[in-house]
C-alpha cells in the first residue's frame, strides 16, 4: 500500500543521502530542523544587511551612520525592528481588508522559499545521518527559482491595489510593469546556466562548478548572461539604480504608501530577504556556490564550504551597496529600454551562441559572427525608420522631445 | 495511497469552491485572484502525480506570468476599488450550457483514450529531459501547430491594440 509513495519519495528527493533509507521520525526531525535553521540564518542576514547596507553607505558619504545601539550600531536594525512593532497599526477604511492584510506575506513566503533551493555547503552529519547543507533539491530547482521570482510580483500588485487609494495603486503598476519586464531577461540569463549544465538541480550546478575556479559559470559562459543576470536581478528586486518602485524624490512612498507598522516591517524585510535570496542565487548560478577557487582539497565538509559560500554572498551585497551609493536612479522610460531592447536581445543572442558552442566550436563562431552582423542591420533598420518618423514630424520635434 | 485521496480531496473541494467564487464574486480583481487559487491547484494536482515538471511550468506560466498580465490589465485599465455592479450579465444559463458541453466533451475524449489504463504502482517522478525530447521529437508537429496558433493570437492582439 506504501510501496508507491515511497517510490515516489526516493526518486523526487533523490540526491541527499538523508532520504536513502526511508523516510521515518529523525529524518522529519531533521527536516524540520533545517527548515528551522534556514529561516534563522535568513532573517540573521536580512539584520546584517541592514546595517551593513546602512554603515557602508555612511561611509562612502563621509557619514558616521548608525552606532549608538549596540557596538558599531550593530543592534540597530533589532531597534527600529522593535519600534515598528509598537507603532500602531493602520488599516485604511477605503481598503480592501483581506488582501491589504495578506500581500505582505505574499512577498515574503516566495523569498523565503526560494532561498530553500540554495546549496550552502557540503554534507554534513546531524546525529548519524549525513545530510546535504541545503534545505531542498527538487528536480526543477531553476524553474522553482523562477516561478518564485515571478509569483513576487504579486505582494506588491496587490498591496498598491488594496489600499484603496491611486497613489500606491500608481506605484504597484509601476512596480509590477519593471518587474514582469526584468523577469524575461533574468530566465534567459538562467537558461544559458541550465544550458551548459544540463541540469535543472541546483546541486547538480554547483558540482559542475566545483571543479576548480575556470569551471565557474561566471568564466565559463563569457560573463555576459551573468552581467546581464546582474543587472536584471538588481531591478527586479528593485533596488537602486532601479528603484522607482520607492523614489523617495519623486514618489509619496510607492505601494506600500498606506502600510504602517508590522505590515510595513514585513515589506522592509520581504525587500532585504530577496536581495539576499538573490544574492545567493547568482552565487549558485556563477561562483559556484559553497566551492572554493582552487580544486576540492576534499576538506571536512562542514566549515570551509559555507564559509566560501558566505565570503562570495558578501561579494555580491557589497556590489549591491555600492551600486545604491554610486548611481543615479534611471528615468522610467530608460529602464524600459534597457529591459526590453537592450537585455532581452542580447540574452537571447548569447543564448544562441552558447548553443551553437555546444554543439561545435566552429557553428559557434559562425552564430557568432552572424549575429553581430544582423544586430548591426537590425540597428541601422532601426536608425533609418526613426529619422523617416521624425522627418514626417517634422515641424514638432519640440513637442517629441517634451513627451 | 490514502494520503494522496485524500490530498486528493481537500485540493479538489477548495478548487471548486474557488472556481464557482470565480463567476459569482463582485469584485473582479477577487475574481481573478480565485481564479490563481484553482490554477495553483490544479499545479498541486500535477504534484500529487508526480509531475513536478508540469506542476512548476503551470505555476511559472499561469499563476506567474499570465494572471500578472491580467491583474496588470486591470489595473492599467479600470482599476475598481471595491464592489463592480455591472460584472454580471444575463447569459448565466447559457454559460452553464457551454461549460457543461465543454466538461462533456473533455470527459469522453479522456475516458476514449485513457479508458481502464491505471498509473504504474511505481509511477517515478518524469525527469524534465524525457518531457522536452518527447516534445521536441515525438510531439513536434502539435508543439509547431500551437505555436502558430500563439503567434495569430499576438499578431491578432497587436493588431486590436493598435487601430493607428
Amino acid at each position: 500500500m506504501y510501496s508507491k509513495r515511497e517510490a515516489v519519495g526516493s526518486v523526487t528527493l533523490a540526491g541527499d543521502p538523508l532520504f536513502g533509507g526511508g523516510v521515518d521520525g529523525a529524518v522529519v526531525l531533521i527536516v524540520l530542523l533545517k527548515t528551522g535553521v534556514a529561516f534563522a540564518a535568513l532573517m540573521v542576514s536580512v539584520l546584517f544587511m541592514v546595517w551593513f547596507e546602512r554603515k557602508v553607505v555612511s561611509d562612502m558619504q563621509n557619514r558616521i551612520g548608525p552606532n549608538r545601539a549596540g557596538p558599531w550600531g550593530t543592534l540597530q536594525t533589532l531597534a527600529d525592528g522593535i519600534k515598528l512593532f509598537f507603532k500602531e497599526d493602520l488599516l485604511p477604511e477605503q481598503a480592501d481588508r483581506r488582501i491589504f492584510r495578506l500581500a505582505p506575506y505574499l512577498s515574503i513566503v516566495p523569498a523565503f522559499l526560494a532561498f530553500a533551493v540554495v546549496p550552502l555547503g557540503g554534507v554534513i552529519t546531524i546525529a548519524g545521518r549525513e545530510t546535504r547543507l541545503q534545505l531542498a533539491d527538487p528536480p526543477v530547482g531553476i524553474l522553482f527559482l523562477l516561478a518564485m521570482s515571478s509569483v513576487a510580483v504579486y505582494g506588491v500588485m496587490l498591496a498598491g491595489w488594496s489600499s484603496g487609494s491611486k497613489y500606491p495603486l500608481l506605484g504597484s503598476v509601476r512596480a509590477s510593469a519593471q518587474m514582469v519586464s526584468y523577469e524575461a531577461a533574468l530566465g534567459l540569463s538562467m537558461a544559458a546556466v541550465v544550458l551548459v549544465t544540463g541540469s535543472l538541480l541546483t546541486s547538480d550546478i554547483v558540482s559542475e562548478q566545483s571543479r576548480s575556479i575556470v569551471d565557474w559559470n561566471l568564466f565559463r559562459l563569457g560573463f555576459l548572461p551573468f552581467g546581464i543576470f546582474l543587472v536584471a536581478a538588481t531591478a527586479e528586486l528593485n533596488r537602486p539604480p532601479f528603484d522607482l518602485v520607492e523614489a523617495e524624490q519623486e514618489l509619496v512612498g510607492g505601494f506600500h504608501t498606506e502600510y504602517s507598522s508590522l505590515r510595513f516591517a514585513l515589506f522592509f524585510l520581504a525587500e532585504f530577504m530577496s536581495t539576499v535570496t538573490m544574492s545567493a542565487v547568482m552565487v549558485t548560478l556563477f561562483l559556484g556556490g559553497p566551492s572554493g577557487p582552487g580544486p576540492d582539497r576534499g576538506f571536512p565538509g562542514a566549515f570551509l564550504p559555507v564559509f566560501w559560500f558566505l565570503a562570495k554572498l558578501m561579494i555580491f551585497l557589497f556590489i549591491y551597496v555600492w551600486l545604491r551609493a554610486t548611481l543615479p536612479r534611471l528615468r522610467y522610460d530608460q529602464l524600459m529600454d534597457l529591459g526590453w531592447k537592450r537585455l532581452i536581445p542580447l540574452s537571447l543572442f548569447w543564448l544562441l551562441v552558447l548553443a551553437a558552442m555546444i554543439l561545435d566550436r566552429r557553428y559557434g563562431f559562425a552564430v557568432f559572427g552572424a549575429g553581430i552582423l544582423l544586430g548591426l542591420l537590425l540597428l541601422r533598420a532601426v536608425q533609418v525608420g526613426q529619422s523617416a518618423t521624425d522627418d514626417a514630424a517634422g515641424a514638432a520635434p519640440a513637442v517629441r522631445e517634451a513627451g | 495511497m490514502v494520503a494522496q485521496n485524500l490530498i486528493f480531496g481537500v485540493i479538489a473541494v477548495a478548487m471548486g469552491i474557488a472556481a464557482i467564487r470565480v463567476v459569482t464574486t463582485q469584485n473582479i480583481v477577487h475574481a481573478a485572484l480565485y481564479l490563481v487559487v484553482v490554477l495553483a491547484g490544479v499545479a498541486a494536482v500535477y504534484i500529487l502525480l508526480a509531475a513536478e515538471f508540469t506542476a512548476v511550468v503551470q505555476i511559472l506560466v499561469y499563476v506567474g506570468a499570465i494572471l500578472v498580465l491580467f491583474l496588470f490589465g486591470i489595473m492599467l485599465t479600470r482599476a475598481p476599488i471595491g464592489r463592480t455592479s455591472d460584472l454580471d450579465n444575463d447569459q448565466r444559463w447559457l454559460a452553464l450550457a457551454v461549460s457543461l458541453l465543454l466538461l462533456g466533451v473533455l470527459a469522453g475524449v479522456l475516458a476514449d483514450a485513457f479508458d481502464d489504463t491505471k498509473l504504474p504502482a511505481d509511477a517515478a517522478v518524469q525527469r524534465s529531459g524525457e518531457v522536452g525530447t518527447s516534445i521536441f521529437q515525438v510531439y513536434v508537429v502539435p508543439f509547431e501547430v500551437i505555436s502558430v496558433l500563439l503567434l495569430a493570437a499576438l499578431v491578432g492582439a497587436v493588431v486590436i491594440a493598435r487601430r493607428d
